[in-house]
């Protein structure tokens, strides 16, 4: 019983250690890719390919002065920047990051909760990511704070049912709302990724605007509506806006390889006979590496792609990506009824 | 055990603190938020209770979706321009009586009253919690309760026709000619 | 253990003071609100009761009470907003049209 708290404590620990530093080097990644992308150099002046810039820009936030312009709803203007954040973090709590890792005799579920609503969860908390926006919209008393968070709230609703409507597939071929089995059932080649590629589009669409990023970063926009939702926000209130529009991702992210790149697996990996101990560990990598990958993938698309008018916006929504995703559906249960999986 | 009564308590307090504020507050938004608390309070008990999916389902539509409806509608039509309207009200004394009442009623109701319901065995609701009351509840769902679930689906629609058809600005009253008519 | 008396005293809370939102907010979309706390007061019973008799039948009743909530959310807040187009208010006592 002790030793099951200790170890849950030390998982917690860790995850939210990598977590923290990986949404902080995210920054970097995002100013040196985009650099990469439009053939600049980006921010390499602070520590070895500007390594510790993620710290600079951190420490500079912090002297910033904390302006709190005194036509806002001061309760819940405070309260925002903390509802927008928190979602994210503990989002990460159900995403099984490897198999069970053999330490000290006994194997140890590389999980935080293993809920077997895992499924429902994350899709509620991230149906709680609105709330920061809407709310740092509404109580900035800003024209274009305001506009931000209307666009938020719509967009958000809109992509939703896609996004649900496109995991269902994968709950029919795994039989289960648990993240683990989920990722059990995509052992081998299995990957949902190959299983149902419409699905995985559809996703991916939808994941891109419900983290607000380019194509569809309309809540922000920042030609014409300044910063949008956080235009009135500075110091570290803005920073926990910027923080959690990294953290979104990283969940994002992980919750697309958990769901559709088959997570902690590597292909016939069991087979090469490992021993147990390097096996999860390199399965481990793999999860990160994968995460690495939607990541990047993230920024690439957000340095290519112009972004949406409000009303395309809402059209690809509501008129291709969700009766695609129903018609995903049907596709998945023939799956199963075909007996393909 | 006395754990789990100060959770029925802290989350009781929450959803009726928050229940008061919804029906008290003058600021749309905070009653709005007030409401999104409730809802999470009450998720919870519905988790002591066991009910792990209707927790989920509540925070995912309540609180995710029905409560984001609300405050679309609070940003779009800007309520600030429609003053922040008092509580009093020429019946609220009244209200408040029979309010009282019922509740009166209802609970003299809840701790005298005999229960038309035997207490299901224990052995029922573990073997619902052992094999994930939710397969239990899907397999229920799609058995027994068929019907109504398609009736639900067909009530869905007629809802999502119903708000387009009355929310859809006609093309004549963009040019503000029919505001007139209306009132 | 919390008792089955212990929920249905919450849930009858929870009720009466939605009758009284519903019956003494003039602001259409806090009576909306109002509706939905009185339907959670419902639904906390209906919860505690699958539990005292063990069997799941009350969370699917839950399960359908919160769908329609969906779909009345949905229609109630299309009314609000052709109200407001039309009227420029939300207060409910200048919405009398149709009272004689």
């Amino acid at each position: 019983m002790m030793t099951d708290l200790l170890i849950t404590i030390v998982k917690i620990l860790v995850v939210f250690g990598v977590y923290l530093t990986m949404v902080a080097y995210l920054s970097l990644v995002e100013r040196r890719v985009s650099a990469f992308i439009q053939d600049r150099r980006g921010p390499n002046r602070v520590g070895p390919f500007g390594l510790l810039q993620p710290l600079a820009d951190g420490l500079k936030f912090m002297f910033k002065e904390d302006l709190i312009p005194h036509y806002v709803n001061r309760p819940v203007y405070l309260l925002a920047p903390l509802v927008a954040l928190v979602p994210a973090f503990i989002t990460m709590a159900v995403i099984p990051f490897g198999n069970t890792l053999p330490l000290f005799g006994r194997d140890i579920p590389l999980v935080i909760a293993n809920v077997n609503i895992g499924f429902l969860y994350i899709f509620a908390l991230t149906s709680m990511g609105v709330y920061g926006v809407v709310l740092a919209g509404w109580s900035s008393n800003s024209k274009y704070s305001l506009i931000g968070g209307l666009r938020a709230s719509a967009q958000m609703i809109s992509y939703e049912l896609s996004l649900g409507l496109a995991a269902v597939g994968v709950l029919i071929v795994a039989g289960s709302l648990r993240l683990p089995d989920i990722v059990a059932a995509q052992s081998g080649l299995r990957w949902n990724f190959w299983m149902q590629p419409l699905g995985f589009i559809i996703f991916l669409i939808a994941v891109f605007a419900e983290t607000n990023r380019l194509p569809f970063d309309l809540p922000e926009a920042e030609p014409e509506l300044v910063g949008g939702y956080h235009t009135e926000y500075s110091s570290m209130k803005f920073a926990m806006f910027f923080m959690a529009e990294y953290a979104n991702m990283l969940t994002a992210s992980a919750v697309v390889v958990s769901l559709y790149l088959g997570g902690w697996q590597v292909p016939y990996l069991e087979q090469a006979g490992l021993p147990p101990l390097l096996l999860s560990l390199a399965q481990v990598l793999a999860f990160v590496l994968k995460v690495g990958v939607m990541l990047f993938f993230f920024v690439w698309v957000r340095w290519t792609l112009p972004r949406f008018r409000y009303d395309q916006l809402m059209r690809l929504g509501w008129k291709i990506t969700l009766p695609l995703a129903i018609l995903n559906i049907f596709y998945s249960g023939y799956l199963v009824v075909a007996k393909w999986v | 055990m006395d754990l789990s009564f100060l959770f029925f308590y802290l989350f009781a307090a929450v959803a009726v603190g928050a229940a008061l504020v919804v029906v008290l507050n003058r600021n749309i938004l905070h009653c709005a938020m007030a409401l999104v608390l409730m809802f999470f309070a009450i998720a919870a008990l519905f988790l002591m209770l066991g009910a792990e999916f209707i927790a989920a389902v509540q925070v995912l539509v309540y609180a995710g979706a029905i409560m984001v409806l609300f405050l679309f509608v609070i940003l779009l039509i800007q309520i600030d321009r429609v003053q922040m309207l008092r509580f009093a009200h020429r019946q609220s004394p009244l209200v408040v009586i029979i309010a009282v009442l019922l509740l009166a009623e209802l609970l003299y109701m809840i701790i005298r009253g005999t229960l038309g319901i035997a207490p299901g065995g224990a052995d029922a609701a573990a073997a619902g919690a052992a094999s994930g009351s939710t397969e239990a509840f899907g397999a229920l769902l799609y058995t027994t309760y068929l019907f109504p679930f398609e009736v639900a689906s067909v009530l869905l629609l007629a809802a999502m026709i119903g708000a387009i058809l009355l929310a859809r600005l006609d093309k004549e009253e963009v040019g503000g000619v029919s505001r007139q008519d209306m009132s | 253990m919390i008792s089955l008396q212990h929920y249905l005293a919450l849930g009858a809370i929870l009720f009466a003071i939605g009758v009284v939102g519903v019956l003494t907010r003039r602001n259409a979309i806090l009576i909306l609100m109002a509706i939905e706390l009185m339907l959670n007061g419902v639904n906390i019973t209906l919860i505690a009761f699958a539990r005292h008799a063990g069997n799941l039948t009350g969370q699917i009743f839950v399960l359908f009470i919160i769908t329609v909530a969906a779909a009345e959310a949905a229609v109630g807040l299309a009314l609000v907003i052709a109200l407001f187009r039309g009227r420029d208010t939300l207060n409910v006592d200048e919405i009398h049209l149709l009272k004689w």
